[in-house]
């Protein structure tokens, strides 16, 4: 058996762990926090220098043809660093969106500007508060054109064009808008974690054209939330292993009663219980990163698996680690809170947990009946 | 990234699969049991023996012992792949874990020339049966705390104290013993380690009610038991570290654990209902059946990984520790949420009534032992924070106090 990553896949991600660790420190996520420029500019060029975001891209749309394995590892970094740029939205969603229900114009057209950098994409899914129907949208097309509103839409201030789920005339479909287009109303959204761009997308009589089938869309965004959601999982793995580190250094120099706090009970077995978590969502993120790279039929049942364990190891560890850090951890002044701001954009991004629970077990017991 | 065996691998099962087909018959179903039909316990160890002496006289009985004391000298990932082909067929198991995976190889390090001449053998050909004499009353966790004494007489050691969690003492013909030969020293440092004939006299074997009411062990009273001298493994005071040497050699569990997991709850889920409707509609039971089946998932996976990192010839990481710490608590929940699903019905456990023949009850009833035996939930996680994670020991009180200064608390 050999359920692990190859060692060129780790050399790999340890190229990406050093790269990050030099370009983006947590001092560079607090500058995007803080500060009003919605992403790192300089560090989404060095990315796009790196190739990750033509990592999965077909060499003939100008990509480096790398498989999933690859990008996994990759991710797994990016969650560490919370890297403030849009890698997220423009690599796992719009780019798998155009892999998966482009034709070949559209790809041509699309995924080499995609692949360095040229163009950023996104998924404009969400209508407000409270989860959103995939057979229900208020945002129609008709005529060529899309009308309504899409909130909150992540980096949709940031992008150049998005996928946008809305209802056509055989129901959910996708269509590619470009952003840029002059009718947009666009309104960047006051979010709980700054370092991430979030907008208000208006659409009024917006050209747009059709991605993949009509009336195909819900179908088509399943999958691409599929594939999305286990690199997410590992953006997921790779922030709360960083929060458990951040809160294993923090007890272990903290001193009280005379001694290391991390030599007390109830602080080892809470870190022990956030460790436990971490490894259980790391085993099913492998899982899920065995079934994305093969194309297994297991795949949707393996990234909600990932997806589950990893939205809960995050918050668990996010959480945990202010908890570790006592007051200091409640200050601005600490980054504990960068964790914690993370865990929930990333539990909620791709819709909430507890969709994704609905999910898991509706594919398993469908799995389990065949 | 695959689940396939290496070359090497697939050779070696195909010739466990071979040899098994030759001498047992393969399960027709995987929850078929070797013991079922069995009238009485001798019985199964008359069967389990025999079976032994099948593997031994075919060169598959002791598959981990070098090749000098008749083993295979096989490699980790070679036991793994014996255990997962083994578990398919209707064979005996559990008799000899003791003796050939914990004695056998504390008296190859340990044991002098005539020690290993004298036992190696019978533990290879399962002749004699093996348990374990560790745990005292209040000696479990903290197995350094451990009373029953051992003084020198002449040539013998006189035995006196309390042993307990003791499995399978009844029908063993042998023990490995670690006694406190002197109390006025640090507790790590008075403790020797013996071999004793169980059937020695003073040695006296009560089983245990569980709150199963079964019995699965016993307690082992020693009343001026004689042990000789060339029954000591290891230097006088040098018990502790024997006694490391043993649970070093505990197995790295990576198999699957058995009774009901999450996809037995899902089926009585669909065939129960709440308010009218099957139970897995329901969508508070829906959120509660999700988390057990990540849970179920991460810890197949991890195996996964452990058996991976055995196949590359390394010894499971820190990943395999989580194991008995998730699944124990988890099959504690499953079962009483089980329960609850079939509501005021739930407390009947009887075999021809309950779903899945009680399952669930017995599994509600047996669940707390998992989570003390082989290490406490506190311990493990003891374990995983400070080997693990690195964090530092707690100080201890007693730490290079001689034994008899030791405080002792009300319950003896």
């Amino acid at each position: 058996m050999n359920f692990e990553f190859s060692d060129n896949q780790k050399l790999l991600k340890d190229q990406a762990n050093k790269f990050l660790a030099d370009k983006c420190p947590l001092t560079t996520v607090r500058t995007i926090l803080e500060g009003d420029e919605p992403y790192d500019k300089a560090l989404w060029n060095d990315i796009v220098n790196m190739g990750w975001t033509a990592a999965v891209i077909p060499e003939e749309f100008d990509g480096l043809g790398l498989g999933y394995l690859e990008l996994c590892m990759i991710a797994e970094e990016m969650g560490r660093s919370l890297a403030p740029v849009p890698f997220s939205s423009s690599v796992y969603l719009a780019t798998e969106a155009l892999l998966l229900s482009g034709n070949l114009e559209q790809k041509e057209q699309y995924l080499p500007k995609l692949a360095a950098g040229e163009l950023i994409g996104t998924v404009a899914d969400a209508e407000g508060y409270g989860s959103t129907s995939d057979e229900g949208y208020s945002v129609t097309f008709t005529d060529g054109r899309l009308t309504g509103e899409k909130m909150p839409v992540i980096d949709g201030d940031i992008a150049d064009f998005a996928v946008v789920a809305a209802n056509g005339a055989k129901g959910t479909s996708l269509y590619l808008v470009d952003l840029s287009d002059a009718s947009i109303s666009k309104e960047v959204l006051s979010t709980l974690d700054p370092t991430r761009s979030q907008a208000r997308l208006t659409f009024n009589g917006t050209p747009a054209q059709l991605l993949g089938e009509d009336g195909a869309g819900a179908l088509a965004l399943e999958k691409v939330f599929d594939n999305a959601a286990v690199l997410f999982a590992f953006e997921q793995i790779g922030a709360a292993e960083a929060a458990l580190d951040a809160a294993k250094d923090y007890a272990m120099n903290r001193y009280a009663f005379g001694r290391s706090i991390a030599s007390f009970q109830a602080m080892k077995h809470k870190m022990a219980d956030m460790f436990v978590a971490l490894e259980l969502a790391r085993s099913n993120c492998y899982y899920g990163a065995w079934a994305l790279s093969t194309g297994d039929v297991e795949l949707p049942v393996a990234a909600a698996t990932a997806r589950v364990s990893a939205t809960k190891a995050m918050y668990q560890c996010a959480k945990e680690n202010i908890q570790i850090h006592g007051g200091m951890g409640f200050t601005w002044e600490f980054d504990c809170h960068f964790f914690y701001r993370r865990s929930k954009l990333l539990a909620d991004n791709l819709g909430s947990q507890s969709l994704w629970e609905e999910k898991l077990i509706s594919r398993v017991v469908a799995s389990t009946a065949a | 990234m695959d689940f396939n065996d290496t070359p090497e691998e697939a050779a070696f099962r195909a010739e466990v699969r071979t040899f098994l087909d030759s001498v047992a018959t393969r399960k027709s179903d995987p929850q078929d049991s070797w013991d079922k039909n069995l009238k009485n316990e001798a019985e199964a160890i008359e069967i389990a023996k025999a079976w032994q002496r099948t593997l031994h006289d075919n060169g598959w009985a002791c598959l981990h012992w070098p090749k000098e004391y008749g083993g295979r000298a096989a490699t980790q990932i070679e036991r793994v792949i014996w255990d997962q082909e083994e578990g398919q067929y209707l064979v005996p198991k559990g008799f000899f874990m003791i003796g050939l995976g914990m004695a056998g190889p504390t008296i190859m390090t340990y044991g002098n020339d005539e020690q290993k001449a004298r036992h190696l053998p019978t533990l290879a050909s399962s002749e004699k049966v093996w348990c374990q004499l560790f745990s005292e009353p209040v000696a479990g966790s903290d197995l350094a705390g451990i009373r029953t004494k051992s003084e020198k007489d002449g040539d013998d050691w006189i035995i006196n104290g309390q042993k307990i969690w003791t499995s399978g003492a009844h029908y063993s013909d042998w023990g490995i013993l670690v006694t406190r030969s002197d109390p006025t020293v640090a507790k790590h440092k008075g403790m020797t380690y013996f071999m004793v004939d169980m059937k020695s006299p003073g040695v006296e074997v009560r089983p245990i009610k569980q709150i199963t009411g079964g019995s699965g062990f016993n307690e082992v009273f020693f009343t001026d038991v004689r042990i000789p001298d060339s029954q000591r493994l290891g230097e006088v005071g040098d018990g502790w570290n024997v006694a490391l040497a043993t649970l070093m050699n505990e197995r790295v569990a990576v198999g699957e654990r058995k009774g009901g997991d999450v996809l037995e709850l899902i089926e009585l889920a669909k065939n129960v209902n709440i308010n009218g409707k099957p139970a897995i509609e329901d969508g508070a039971v829906r959120a509660k059946l999700a988390k057990w089946y990540t849970e179920f998932s991460g810890l197949k996976f991890t195996r996964f990984r452990s058996i991976s990192a055995m196949s590359r010839g390394e010894v499971p990481g820190p990943e395999n520790s989580i194991g008995k710490l998730v699944g124990a608590a988890k099959s504690q929940d499953m079962a009483e949420f089980a329960m609850m699903l079939m509501d005021r019905a739930g407390m009947i456990n009887d075999k021809e009534i309950a779903p899945f023949s009680g399952m669930f009850q017995q599994t509600f009833m047996q669940s707390p032992s998992g989570r003390i035996a082989g290490g406490t939930d506190e311990i493990l996680r003891n374990v995983v924070a400070e080997r693990v994670l690195g964090l530092p020991q707690e100080p201890r009180s007693d730490k290079g106090m001689p034994y008899n200064e030791i405080p002792t608390g009300t319950i003896k």
